[in-house]
């Protein structure tokens, strides 16, 4: 009997393409690729000062050290030493001022990574230390920015705040957060004939290497490759930072004229690399007695770090999403990014929109709070409409809204009104542990807001045997995106996704790709590779009409054979006919997003194609002696449209979320006085372990969902957007601490067991002088 | 002369030799071995990803299987044992270990970075464990981190793998092994010399005290946990290392009606059950302030000889009154151990001498005891604030008041004003106000990464409420660890 389907097509969960190769360890990183013959080892020498003017740089003692084939300066960069995604003069290695502790000053090449750290420490620079600007209030101050602010506004802020029957002021702090890929940044460079190179990085945006590698080196683009087959994570800190870590293998290469490999040590990775933008927000919001938003006036500033690197989109993203799934009718928005003798912060998950996010939800939660009302009713009565009250503040309408119908669905689920109730009643009873309980919505805009990166590309080779390799533009960290292409391709050949091999991604096969990023790889790579699928099939198709003479109509591609009229043989028959009758069995696809346009001039457009949405009830109980927490319960419900593949999809949303509880409980960057960064390591920066897993745990994807804009088999994008569900953790940290103070805490994030515990005392201390000062 | 190191890597003998003493597990295998399945995440035991296991025979000839990091492992401590790694796992017929199959079955890799870590504990879980609870698959993989997968699958695979049954490569033939690790057996202990380096590892006593008194500048390394971040975060290097590892008799626990005896070598693992059994807060914070990696090899003595101010184990064991027994060239002598730590890192121990055992009194009628860690974390943080509490109660009146505290000084130290203030007075709620007060008098704490000098001191005087209240049968006053 002849097959009715195929194994692995669109929507069937099966393992990611890996899986077999990572739990025998027989997967290939780019540290484990066997090195050629001569590959050298490199070691970078970090500032030991915020902010200081280099006197002077002497390397000779370096160079004559055991082992050692090159010592490169800022000087020693053959082309122009920048990588700066958006603006110019981001160097790699100092020139003339350092202005952070660990930035890269100089690095050496030598036999072994311990002999170039060795040669590296008998190098003498000298240094003059300047002012350095520490903390975003500083930057403020000092009007100290890497880019002009931006700003977004509807209706007029002022106005409706003098109008609003009640007025809140208010800051708030949201912390940054490490990567903390498990793979730390690597690269070898492999000098080739005519000057070419050849580049292996841990990147998520392998053109951007090619790009910044060429201008570097002073080369064209056409002279540097990028491969890369998967990244142990990347989380957005392998976006643009590889470029650095590339950058500095190629220009060692091209001084030694031998192969170099430059992978950082954990410490020196987080030292020397960004992460996520902590922020300071201060905002002005009037409402009226039923908790209704009427108007905001808000500042979201946020630490660039010194150079500004993704900064300005990161920072119009947080002010795209501080709206969240809320109606504001005068609102306006004003975005710094702060120039800070720190490391220099770039794109992780959510690109800024978690923050943006977190603040309107920290507005909606105070709100709710001070007027003593049940936090979900006040967010439900500020949801956006479906067809008005539904125009954001960048002036794109939301047509697509199904926050109301999934809330329900959830607060059903969940049993959040009677657990509220049993909160309650446990807070009431008990003086020690206190529980909290919180329902938090997500509503977050899928396409890059720079319209121009909504590009893709990808290349698709039939065989004559029928067999099919795959390549696109996009990268595999972790996420799933490679098997979700192979199923999209399956899908349209009709082939088991077991006839499609997934290649390494290299600028060699696709050129000018976007980065992995901002959840787009599946929905633009995916869309190339169905193009290109399809341009092959056409040709298949038109070719067996031909062969046997029956109408393109009667030719079908079901489950590995191919039928035209009567006829019917397997698909690989087909292309080995085909290849025969000289037909082209190669095909590229290309994909733009439709519809999407921005102008940040006016602030307003249609940046996004659509909006993923999401809800979360998190459970929480607090030792209010201590402060320490665990999280007991959470409820997710998450909206991929039509899944590609529900198993790869339900990994994105419980890691996303138990990444953004981490985001916003354990996970805390501190830095001294001086500005270095103490926390550098896991023995002191703490991810969430598997005992912060809740121990009941309920995720669901919304089986409804369905995207309305025309994406790839209508599914959703779901990279970030599940990160931002563990929201609801923080407020439920903060019903507790309300519940524990007797009086609204003021909590900032991360909510670490210290600061859960001082917004008690802060709160029970303030009770008690304002119950002084009125005796 | 020099001896080779000579063990199993998977199902092979390997003899090893020219590789410097502090070369770690993780570097040998990815370097000489070229084998890349074993990964290197933070090179200080704190992620997992190079996550091994190393078999040992037990005293039936069986072999017992303990994860440890190999990053922060010295290859000579592998002499005479097994070292398996995750490309050691699959059968003879390519079929994937069931640890490995339950990760696939259950999506439980995404970027693969972490995962052989991963599976050599869940590996190290399945033949230590028939049936593990919930709580104890936490413990197991309370040493490995993920950041794709938020943990769901992971745990859920720690319980799949056992529907396999047995049918796998380790299940027969491990009596068969441990057999052949006896071609590794030695009478003296090993003596590993390379690029001038030493590495001394006696077997006995004997063979130790001879050696110290040979060498009295010589470093001493035990477990390593915390001796292997000189070399992979100091990048020191060491002319001599003398590895107590293998003295047998530093490693005994005996137990009295009055006392127990806790080897030096001992590691946490090993300990744990009887701290169970006697002191359970004291067994829960063992749990907490390590994974299983480190605590199989984490020693007793090398928790308390390294002196850190933020280790784990010296305050409960200052607060049970606990002497410590050091043996040096010239014999023994004991100490309390409070009178042993003298300033930040600075200890008693003078030259040549170890830390040989721990002597501790079993709780008599009317004492209590309790320790409580508090960190950013609850599993593998180091310490903000450590509080241990010891009380023995006489006709309701404090008789006797013990408070040692970790995080809050540059040592391990006893709050000695909160004990005068207890001591003497009912054990009630007013005398616990007045020992806070005291107590904050105590210490001056530091602003660092961890917390702020106002939250170690509000904490340190709640943990002694949380003590009053636990010990007077409140319910819910903390959180239940597991």
């Amino acid at each position: 009997m002849a097959e009715t389907c195929i194994e692995g097509g669109v929507s069937a969960a099966i393992p990611h393409d890996s899986a077999h190769k990572h739990v025998s360890g027989e997967a290939i990183y780019t540290d484990d690729i066997a090195e050629t013959p001569g590959t050298l080892h490199a070691y970078v020498l970090m500032s030991p000062r915020a902010h200081a003017r280099i006197k002077s740089i002497e390397v000779s003692a370096a160079a004559v050290a055991p082992g050692v084939a090159a010592v490169v300066t800022a000087g020693d960069i053959p082309g122009k030493n920048d990588v700066g995604p958006i603006f110019s003069n981001e160097p790699i290695l100092a020139a003339g001022v350092v202005e952070y502790i660990g930035q890269p000053v100089l690095a050496v090449a030598a036999t072994s990574i311990a002999a170039a750290r060795e040669a590296a420490q008998r190098a003498r620079v000298e240094y003059e230390d300047l002012a350095a600007v520490l903390s975003i209030e500083a930057a403020l101050e000092a009007k100290s920015f890497v880019a002009p602010a931006h700003e977004m506004k509807r209706g007029d802020a002022e106005r409706g705040l003098g109008r609003a029957p009640l007025r809140l002021k208010g800051e708030f702090r949201i912390g940054g957060q490490d990567h903390f890929y498990l793979e730390g940044q690597v690269a070898v460079a492999v000098p080739q004939e005519d000057g070419d190179m050849l580049v292996f990085s841990s990147t998520q945006h392998p053109s951007e290497v090619q790009k910044m590698t060429a201008r570097l080196l002073d080369v064209p683009a056409h002279a540097v490759t990028c491969e890369v087959r998967r990244m142990g994570g990347g989380f957005g800190g392998k976006e643009t930072q590889p470029a650095i870590i590339a950058g500095i293998a190629a220009v060692l290469a091209r001084k030694a004229g031998r192969p170099v490999k430059l992978r950082l040590d954990r410490d020196d990775d987080m030292l020397i690399t960004g992460k996520r933008h902590d922020f300071l927000m201060r905002y002005d919001v009037g409402y009226d007695e039923q908790g209704r938003l009427l108007a905001l006036d808000m500042i979201l500033a946020a630490r660039a770090g010194h150079v500004a690197d993704l900064s300005p989109s990161i920072v119009d993203r947080a002010l795209f999403h501080a709206d969240n799934c809320y109606f504001i009718p005068d609102v306006r928005l004003i975005g710094y990014s702060c120039k800070t003798n720190t490391q220099s912060n770039t794109a992780f998950r959510g690109f800024g929109g978690p923050q943006g996010m977190l603040a309107i939800e920290n507005i909606v939660d105070e709100i709710a709070r001070r007027l003593g009302k049940e936090p979900l009713k006040v967010r439900k009565l500020n949801y956006y409409g479906t067809t008005t009250r539904n125009v954001t503040p960048y002036y794109q309408a939301i047509e697509d809204n199904v926050i109301h119908e999934m809330t329900a669905a959830l607060e059903a689920s969940s049993a959040y009104v009677a657990r509220r109730r049993e909160v309650d009643s446990w807070n009431r009873a008990e003086a020690v542990l206190k529980k909290g309980l919180a329902f938090t919505p997500v509503k977050f805009g899928i396409s890059f807001t720079t319209t121009f990166l909504n590009q893709a590309g990808a290349l698709v080779h039939v065989y004559s045997d029928g067999s099919v390799q795959l390549n696109h533009g996009g990268t595999e960290m972790g996420q799933g995106l490679y098997i979700k292409i192979a199923q999209i391709v399956a899908e349209e050949f009709q082939i088991d996704v077991s006839r499609v091999r997934i290649t390494a991604t290299t600028t060699a096969k696709v050129p000018n790709t976007s980065a992995t990023a901002a959840s787009s790889g599946t929905d633009l790579n995916g869309m190339a590779a169905l193009t290109a699928a399809r341009e092959i099939k056409n040709r298949l198709t038109a070719f067996a009409a031909r062969h046997f003479q029956v109408p393109t109509a009667s030719v079908r591609f079901i489950a590995n054979r191919v039928e035209a009229g009567e006829n019917t043989v397997s698909f690989g028959e087909l292309a080995g006919l085909a290849y025969k009758a000289r037909v082209s069995l190669s095909s590229t696809g290309f994909y733009r997003t439709p519809l999407i346009h921005y102008d940040r001039s006016t602030a307003s457009g249609r940046p996004f194609f659509y909006f993923a949405y999401g809800v979360a009830v998190a459970e929480v109980v607090v030792d209010t002696l201590t402060g320490e927490y665990k999280v007991t319960r959470a409820d997710l419900l998450h909206d991929v449209g039509r899944s590609i593949n529900p198993a790869i999809d339900m990994g994105q949303i419980e890691g996303g979320f138990i990444q953004g509880m981490g985001w916003l409980t354990s996970e805390e960057l501190w830095w001294d006085k001086a500005g270095a960064l103490k926390t550098h390591a896991p023995s002191t920066y703490k991810i969430p372990v598997a005992r912060d897993l809740p121990a009941d745990f309920r995720v669901q994807i919304w089986e409804r969902g369905e995207n309305p804009a025309e994406s790839v088999h209508r599914s959703k994008a779901v990279g970030e957007p599940p990160l931002m569900l563990a929201n609801a953790v923080f407020f439920a940290l903060k019903d507790a601490a309300h519940a524990a103070a007797g009086t609204v805490p003021k909590l900032d994030a991360p909510a670490t067991p210290e600061r859960v515990l001082l917004s008690i005392a802060d709160a029970r201390s303030q009770t008690k002088l304002l119950a002084a000062n009125a005796e | 002369m020099t001896d080779a190191i000579r063990f199993l890597l998977n199902g092979e003998a390997r003899v090893v030799e020219g590789l410097d003493p502090t070369t770690t597990v993780l570097e040998y295998l990815r370097g000489r071995e070229r084998l890349c399945g074993t990964k290197e995440g933070c090179a200080e035991g704190d992620c997992g990803a190079c996550t091994v296991v190393v078999a040992e025979p037990d005293d039936n000839g069986a072999l017992t299987y303990k994860a440890v990091n190999s990053c922060i492992r010295f290859l000579p401590t592998l002499d005479g044992k097994q070292l398996i790694t995750v490309e050691g796992l699959k059968g003879a017929d390519d079929a994937l270990h069931p640890a490995q199959q339950a990760m696939v079955d259950c999506h439980a890799s995404q970027c693969g970075y972490c995962t052989p870590g991963f599976v050599m504990s869940l590996f190290a879980l399945r033949h230590t464990n028939p049936s593990p609870s919930r709580e104890d698959i936490l413990q197991a993989l309370a040493g490995n981190l993920c950041r794709c997968t938020g943990y769901r699958p992971i745990i859920e695979a720690a319980t799949r793998m056992y529907d396999s049954g047995s049918g796998n490569a380790f299940d027969a033939p491990t009596r068969q092994t441990a057999g052949r690790m006896g071609q590794f057996d030695r009478l003296v202990g090993l003596r590993y010399e390379a690029n001038g380096h030493e590495f001394i590892a006696p077997r006995s006593l004997d063979e130790l005290t001879a050696v110290l008194k040979q060498h009295p500048q010589a470093h001493i390394l035990a477990g390593g946990t915390d001796f292997g971040l000189f070399v992979t975060k100091q990048h020191r290097r060491f002319d001599r290392l003398i590895y107590l590892g293998e003295v047998a008799e530093l490693r005994t626990v005996t137990e009295s009606t009055t006392h127990v005896e806790l080897g030096a070598g001992a590691t946490w693992s090993a300990v744990l059950p009887l701290l169970d059994r006697h002191w359970p807060s004291f067994g829960e914070l063992i749990r907490r302030f390590a994974s299983p990696p480190i605590r199989n090899s984490a020693t007793l003595g090398g928790n308390i000889a390294n002196a850190s101010p933020i280790g784990d184990g010296p305050p409960p064991l200052i607060a049970l009154g606990a002497s410590v027994l050091l043996l040096g060239p010239d014999g023994e002598r004991e100490l309390p151990l409070d009178a042993f730590f003298h300033d930040y890192r600075r200890t008693d121990r003078r030259p040549g001498e170890i830390v040989a055992l721990i002597r501790l009194p079993l709780p008599v009628p009317g004492s209590e005891f309790a320790v409580y860690k508090v960190s950013k974390r609850l599993d593998q943080d180091i310490s903000a604030v450590c509080g241990a509490f010891a009380l023995r109660l006489q006709n309701g009146l404090v008789a006797e008041a013990r408070l040692a505290f970790g995080g809050m000084a540059a040592t391990p130290k006893r709050a000695r004003l909160a004990e005068n203030a207890l001591v003497g007075r009912p054990w009630n709620a007013a005398t616990v106000e007045a020992a806070a007060v005291a107590l904050a008098r105590d210490f001056t704490p530091l602003d660092d990464m961890r917390a702020s000098a106002r939250y170690r001191t509000l904490t340190a005087t709640n943990l002694l409420r949380r003590f009053h209240l636990e010990t007077t049968g409140a319910a819910n006053a903390r959180i239940a660890y597991g």
